[in-house]
């Protein structure tokens, strides 16, 4: 193997494969090559760096230069200029808003330098295609502690002893749920892995399949021996072909070193696991459904108990754990459970994974410990509101989550708190709002995606949610009554009482947390018929600040309906009859000078 | 392909630090050539192959080799800096390779400057 002098990592996550970054590794390529550089300088396709806002992105190392919004026509000058000539070039950096001087330092850059990896530790670092990279990381030498020197029982204590709860939403403890499944009498058991992300907005677990399969591989591994299981499934989406694609090369090659199938590592012991692409309902997220689905019934929940842990996939007892979760066990194993326990706060241990999505600047997937505030996130890693405007609220947990005012940004986040102000942990989607929003939209949004992945078996479920979604309707159409807020909050705790799975136990959660913080945008929609973010159409008007008006006439060639008139630098006339509220004119308006009422 | 054993891992992962060890940012030892239009054309390229053949000659795990710009001394091209961990960084000029072959075994390997090849040590105050 030769001797690099340099390597660089492109990202391949699914958002930089989108702005065309395989077609950037193949120029790259050419332009080494033309250069004779080939022998010298390698190319890394590495899985999400996470700083999505900015991609394609490029790290180079041993410098760890951070290159961003690459396109074709930057490289044959950046082959050229740095990795020729060792000149770093300056425009392809990153400049953090508001700032003239670009950061060349990956590690200097706000969005990543507050960001702690445990379950993400390599990603951007290896090619998520060769397992020897993985290894060369550590990988799969938890796997070799947990065969050759851990009895099952230690662990699952090493697991309890780290106090890391389940990362797909519900947060109940690893370590104990493992134990279940251990005691649990039966000589076939199961591992499942949930890869079926379905919230809006999230990528958390496809962004570390995609980066790092083999480290969902390992903690499986491990789980399964700690149980006693020798088969295992992950259930993945079928919308994520490149994570499908990375995990089926990954198990192909766990397989041919012996990682994986029998007797692995030489230890004696068996597992074997199956990829299955999930036709992408929201509510195989819940285990009971998604076993039902692995099973090819319709994904139904059921009651619980029998718990999966005693009577799972086929009637067996089985393990199920999220990919976060999953990526985060070879670690604990390795480092011991007590050094996990030390990051995060008194209930939710060690890090979690979000994606930050919204009107925030950086959007992207980090990884911070818990008890980590929102303002911190938001406004540190997140580099604060889009274009600097007035922030309104946070939406955590996905759809089923709440929404959190500017009052409790402070709040550090983990399990219990985000419960207490209305909302949840969920898997870590996290959507930031700015003042241009209407709480009772966006809650109309939320009940509108839940009613139509409800399955339909529990009544107040499939019912409760429709109704709320008419009420809400009506609020933003102008119709709203007197009523309608305490109606809403009835049918909420119907449908929580009412509900099997925890879809119905947190569908009210978005209509809840917008009533409990933002009830007097409620009132103004049903009382003053107004909508204060200025997005319900029915209830808004555009108007022309005629001071702020140049005349210069971009709103009246911009216009669908021909409702603007007026003569060149003279403020122009809107037609209130002919406006069809679409908002193209303060789109195009570079005065601000087309208002909202 | 063989199934591995568990002492395995630790052999890929030794075999495989060589190329990932850079992604790490640390090592012993940089050793940046400066590619600079003056220094390619006075045989920069010789070098800086030079060095990579020698590193991976001696099997050489925790050295970073890198490029940087021209340092500004054109005339005295090819120029290399040294830098151990710890340690000062070392200019080196008017290289040759086997020059370098010297700087590397004295130098690099045993932490020895060699004088006679060295212009200064430190480097230039940035304001």
């Amino acid at each position: 193997m030769a001797k690099y002098r340099m390597n660089l990592m492109l990202c391949a996550g699914t958002g930089c494969v989108s702005n065309k970054s395989i077609r950037i590794s193949k120029v790259l390529e050419e332009e080494l090559k033309k250069h004779k550089l080939e022998e010298e300088i390698l190319v890394v396709l590495t899985g999400c760096n996470g700083f999505c806002a900015q991609g394609p992105i490029m790290v180079v190392h041993p410098d760890g230069i951070f290159y961003q919004m690459l396109t074709e026509k930057d490289i044959p000058h950046l082959v050229e200029e740095h990795f020729l000539k060792g000149r770093p070039v300056k425009k392809l950096m990153y400049t953090p808003s508001k700032e003239e001087i670009p950061v060349p330092k990956m590690s200097d850059i706000g969005f990543f330098k507050e960001q702690r990896l445990v379950a993400l530790r390599n990603r951007g670092l290896i090619d998520p295609e060769k397992i020897d990279e993985s290894i060369a990381r550590g990988g799969y030498s938890a796997l070799a502690k947990a065969l050759t020197s851990m009895t099952p029982e230690a662990i699952i204590k090493e697991m309890k002893d780290s106090g890391l709860r389940g990362r797909g939403g519900a947060g109940f403890p690893t370590g104990k749920k493992w134990e279940f499944a251990a005691r649990a009498k039966g000589e076939e058991k199961y591992i499942i892995c949930n890869a079926d992300e379905g919230d809006p907005g999230a990528f958390m677990d496809r962004s570390i399949v995609e980066s790092d399969p083999h480290s969902v591989l390992e903690g499986m591994t491990i789980g399964a021996r700690a149980i006693g299981a020798h088969h295992g499934y992950i259930y993945i989406r079928s919308e994520y072909p490149i994570a499908v694609e990375r995990m089926k090369k990954a198990i192909t090659e766990a397989r041919e070193y012996g990682l994986l199938g029998e007797d692995i590592l030489g230890t004696g012991f068996d597992f074997e696991v199956s990829v299955h692409r999930g036709a992408g309902a929201f509510v195989c997220g819940e285990e009971t459904s998604l076993i039902a689905s692995l099973e090819g019934r319709p994904p139904e929940p059921r009651i619980r108990p029998p718990f999966p842990a005693q009577s799972g996939l086929w009637g067996k007892p089985t393990n199920i754990n999220n990919v976060e979760t999953w990526a985060n066990v070879p670690e604990i194993i390795s480092r011991g459970g007590s050094w996990y326990s030390q990051i995060g706060t008194d209930t939710s241990k060690g890090t979690k994974v979000f994606s930050l999505v919204g009107k925030v600047k950086n959007t992207g997937l980090i990884e911070v410990p818990m008890g980590i505030t929102l303002r911190k996130i938001i406004y540190g890693i997140g580099g604060g509101i889009l274009e600097d405007k007035k922030f309104k609220a946070v939406q955590t947990g996905g759809p089923s989550g709440g929404c959190i005012p500017e009052k409790l940004l402070d709040l550090p986040i983990d399990y219990e708190r985000l419960t207490e102000v209305g909302s949840i942990m969920g898997s870590g989607g996290m959507i930031v709002m700015d003042e241009e929003t209407c709480m009772v939209d966006v809650a109309r949004y939320f009940v509108d995606f839940l009613r139509g992945e409800s399955c339909g078996k529990c009544t107040s479920c499939r019912e409760g949610l429709e109704a709320m979604y008419q009420i809400l309707t009506g609020i933003c159409e102008g119709k709203g009554k007197e009523g309608d807020v305490e109606l809403l909050e009835e049918l909420s705790s119907a449908i929580k009482d009412g509900s099997m799975c925890a879809l119905g136990g947190t569908a009210a959660n978005p209509v809840l947390s917008t009533i409990r913080y933002f009830k007097n945008e409620y009132q103004s929609h049903i009382r003053e018929q107004k909508c204060p973010g200025g997005v319900c159409r029915e209830l808004i008007h555009y108007l022309i600040d005629e001071e702020k008006c140049t005349g210069c006439l971009r709103c009246i060639k911009n216009c669908p309906s021909n409702a603007i008139s007026g003569e060149r630098k003279e403020p122009v006339n809107l037609d209130q009859e002919k406006c069809i509220k679409c908002g193209v004119c303060l789109e195009v308006c570079k005065f601000k000078a087309v208002l909202v009422e | 392909m063989a199934k591995l054993k568990p002492e395995d891992l630790e052999k890929i992962s030794q075999k495989m630090r060589k190329m990932t060890i850079l992604r790490e940012g640390t090592g012993q030892a940089k050793v940046t050539v400066h590619m600079g239009t003056c220094g390619i054309a006075s045989g920069a390229r010789k070098i800086m192959a030079a060095i990579l053949a020698l590193v991976e000659e001696k099997n050489i795990r925790d050295v970073i080799v890198t490029s940087s710009g021209c340092a500004g001394l054109c005339s005295r091209e090819p120029m290399m800096t040294v830098e151990l961990k710890g340690e000062a960084p070392v200019k080196y000029v008017d290289l040759t390779e086997g020059k370098v072959r010297a700087i590397f075994a004295q130098h690099v390997m045993n932490g020895n400057i060699v004088v006679k090849y060295a212009l200064a040590m430190g480097s230039e105050r940035v304001s």
